[in-house]
């Protein structure tokens, strides 16, 4: 599937496209097909989110898992520092993303 | 490039410049590039592109009357340096920056010795009036005027 | 310490107002993120990985107590209760939000510090010699110096859209603590004939191409130091490359002209700027440097240690540095703990490190370009006093220039050019050869990582160097030996085919499983490299 990502422009958090709006959760973004471009056109143009990007991940039955491992770390966070990433009390967290 | 466009519309027009510091008539005059500038006598307004060295022009500041300052993206920072080398040798005339000009290029434009703007898409008035007016004080010597503030310490 | 005069408070107030506004127009839809992208970077404030990053300077690496305590204050404020200390002197916080980022510099501004020009293609914040000042085997303070620069290079109009980025370091010193000859501009001031003037190094860098910078002047009147570096700037301003950005540094200019054409324009270009005096007054250094003076340092002051606890010698014999006053040493607190994050500290820990400063250090500190922090002037009486707290606060890691001693970039974990994360690698290796007890056997050992081709972790510098890589979605790590960024500058080299996480900290161990086994008395790793060469560690890491 094809999943866009970008980051908040005021706060510069990391978010996903979820259909409707930008969620801080990779699970919640859904496949976005060709319609890419003109998503990321309009919420940019919005000033909604900031550098966003398409790209490829699957949905297996924990979530959604992006293709490439930059891609989740961002979903995640650091993984120096669990206790600031958006599943700090789950030890399994970390396995998913390296 | 210079070659497919005819002399007479290359470069700006005085109803391009949107910002000018200087009580002199505009320049109205068709520029030409460097090149062409240095193979023909009568020409007085010339414009300069990143690539282009300012220097060639030093043997004629006494006829130029216009020199236009391209700047086709903001970050190449070349035309900084032609500005103020042509400044350093004695130009007086028109330096009249044009092309990708923001807001925040203001300041710095008119320090190198630019007197003229012509920004591609037209700024907002208030938003460069705070640009222009924005530094009470420089820490370096430029192309204006103004004494750095290593030298106001000491008077 | 320098202090802001009226003006140079001015200059940063005025600077915190335009960025206020500038935010202001990117918030409104006035600036496109293209516009804007190098505005903020002009300003320290990056789109990282997670979020916005914004870089503090601190100029020359000195910073007083009050500055420390801002630190950490911004980072209980601001971010999320920490800092990272950077290799060139800088403080970087990672969690930082747009629309708060003007009032953050307004604080900063409060106590005399900024984010000027700490990315973007302009002149960086210039960096000394941590010990400057203090060291005892320096010429004069160099930091004057550099502070003459951070005005010149200051919003400088001719100078804010070049090529690439341009750093510059300023030493004093035949021993080279600042990287020198790897910066676009490294200067050395030096004494020719009882004259102070300044050696010029120019075209040294790492990232892709590193290279070690020529010496294109040796001698430079102190009253024609900018207008020289002016003449360096214009010259690269005008004729670096802009075709492609891997090729825009100084150093591809003066490689591809050659150091003598780039020297002889520069020359051509310095003798005309001369005339347009372009010179800030030397009365203007000189009403720089008395702000550099000695502290009141007391004399007569004993200069024996009791030895007695083992933990504490230790400390004294890896983290302390000689100075120039007698009874005092530069005590330097390793930002390094076993399995931690290189060059991170907490708000609590900067709190706790403004305090010592103050009590114990005349109210200063410095940071250093490995990522730890110094405290320069500290009473040799009052040493176990500082050790203890520093101990109990798990900053009293007795691991200065050790193999625990690693400079790690941020890497994957926070940073979006990376391709493999540098810290848990770090991390690791310091808790294998912790483990093992092994640290101290090793002696003088500078591991550095970078996690990717941009070398910010000075990989190419590392007596043992690691390059992270992106090997087909996959962290990759080569290993790189022999390299050094001291005085005896030299870039490491490659030792073949990479290797994955655990297989790095393995070749690190057998790397260094060589040199313990063919060392000569008093050869550090380094030393014994440069007499062995390559061979005997490729062979015991790839075999046959």
């Amino acid at each position: 599937m094809k999943i866009l990502t970008g980051n908040d422009l005021k706060s510069g958090a990391v978010v996903w496209w979820d259909g409707t709006g930008w969620s801080l959760y990779v699970d919640e973004a859904v496949d976005v097909g060709d319609r890419a471009d003109e998503i990321i056109a309009r919420e940019q143009s919005a000033r909604r989110v900031n550098s966003a990007y398409s790209l490829d991940a699957e949905r297996d039955d924990k979530g959604v898992r992006p293709a490439h491992i930059k891609d989740r770390v961002r979903a995640l966070g650091p993984t120096v520092r669990p206790d600031l990433t958006l599943k700090p009390k789950d030890p399994e967290a970390m396995d998913w993303v390296i | 490039m210079a070659n497919e466009v005819s002399e007479t519309d290359f470069g700006t027009s005085p109803d391009d410049v949107q910002f000018r510091f200087r009580d002199d008539e505009v320049a109205d005059h068709a520029q030409v590039t460097v090149d062409s500038f240095l193979e023909q006598t009568n020409a007085v307004a010339v414009r300069i592109e990143p690539g282009d060295d300012a220097r060639d022009l030093l043997p004629f500041l006494d006829r130029l009357q216009l020199v236009e300052v391209n700047f086709p993206v903001f970050g190449d920072g070349r035309g900084y340096s032609s500005a103020r080398v042509l400044r350093e040798a004695g130009y007086t005339g028109e330096l009249r920056a044009v092309g990708d000009i923001g807001i925040d290029q203001l300041a710095y434009l008119r320090r190198c010795g630019f007197d003229a703007f012509a920004p591609e898409a037209a700024l907002d008035e208030e938003d460069a009036q705070a640009a222009f007016a924005r530094w009470d004080n420089v820490y370096q010597h430029a192309a204006d005027a103004r004494r750095p503030i290593p030298e106001l310490r000491h008077e | 310490m320098y202090k802001y005069d009226s003006y140079d408070q001015a200059m940063v107030d005025t600077r915190v107002e335009e960025f206020r506004d500038q935010t202001r127009r990117r918030l409104e839809g006035k600036l496109s993120e293209e516009q804007f992208r190098p505005l903020r970077l002009m300003n320290g404030l990056y789109l990282q990985l997670h979020a916005y990053m914004l870089r503090v300077a601190i100029p020359y690496g000195t910073l007083n107590s009050a500055q420390m305590h801002a630190l950490a204050d911004i980072a209980e404020k601001y971010d999320r209760g920490y800092g990272h200390f950077t290799t060139r002197q800088n403080i970087q916080y990672n969690w930082i939000k747009l629309e708060e980022a003007p009032d953050l510099l307004a604080d900063l501004a409060k106590v005399e510090m900024h984010a000027i020009q700490t990315s973007g293609n302009c002149i960086r914040n210039i960096s000394s010699d941590h010990f400057a000042g203090v060291a005892a085997d320096e010429l004069i303070d160099p930091r004057p110096y550099a502070e003459l620069l951070r005005q010149w290079s200051s919003f400088h109009p001719e100078f804010s859209f070049l090529p690439r980025k341009f750093k510059i370091a300023v030493i004093a010193a035949e021993k080279d603590r600042a990287a020198m000859k790897l910066h676009d501009i490294g200067i050395q001031i030096v004494e020719r004939n009882g004259e102070i003037g300044a050696a010029f190094y120019v075209g040294g860098g790492m990232g892709r191409t590193p290279m070690i910078a020529p010496c294109i002047r040796e001698f430079v009147p102190l009253d024609q130091l900018v207008t020289y570096a002016e003449a360096c700037l214009r010259v690269y301003n005008r004729y670096g490359r802009r075709d492609t950005k891997y090729k825009a540094r100084i150093k591809i200019l003066v490689h591809e002209l050659g150091a003598e054409e780039y020297t002889r324009q520069v020359e051509e270009e310095f003798t005309h700027l001369l005339e347009q005096g372009v010179e800030p007054p030397l009365a203007e250094l000189e009403r720089i440097k008395p702000y550099f003076a000695d502290p009141a340092f007391e004399t007569g002051l004993p200069t024996e240690i009791d030895r007695s606890d083992p933990d504490f010698a230790l400390w004294v014999d890896t983290n302390t540095h000689p100075h120039k006053a007698p009874g005092y040493v530069s005590a330097v607190i390793s930002l390094k703990p076993v399995g931690g994050i290189p060059g991170d500290a907490s708000t609590e820990q900067m709190h706790l490190m403004a305090e010592l400063s103050k009590e114990y250090s005349f109210d200063e500190s410095r940071v250093t370009h490995t990522q730890n922090i110094v405290l320069p002037h500290v009473k040799i009486a009052d040493l176990h006093a500082l050790w203890t707290r520093l101990d109990a606060a798990g900053l009293g890691s007795p691991n200065l220039d050790t193999i625990e001693d690693i400079i790690a970039c941020p890497g994957l974990d926070y940073c979006s050019l990376a391709n493999a994360r540098s810290i848990p690698i770090a991390q690791q290796i310091s808790e294998r050869f912790a483990k093992k007890g092994r640290t101290q056997e090793l002696g003088e050992l500078k591991l550095k990582i970078s996690g990717c081709i941009n070398a910010c972790g000075h990989h190419h510098a590392g007596h043992i160097g690691i390059l992270g890589v992106d090997k087909k979605g996959v962290e990759n790590y080569q290993l790189l030996l022999g390299g050094s960024e001291a005085e005896d500058t030299a870039l490491a080299k490659i030792t073949g085919r990479g290797f994955d996480e655990e297989g790095i900290v393995n070749a690190v161990e057998t790397v260094t499983d060589i040199y313990l086994d063919q060392r000569e008395e008093g050869e550090r790793f380094l030393d014994t490299y440069r007499r062995i060469g390559m061979e005997p560690f490729k062979e015991a890491l790839y075999g046959e």
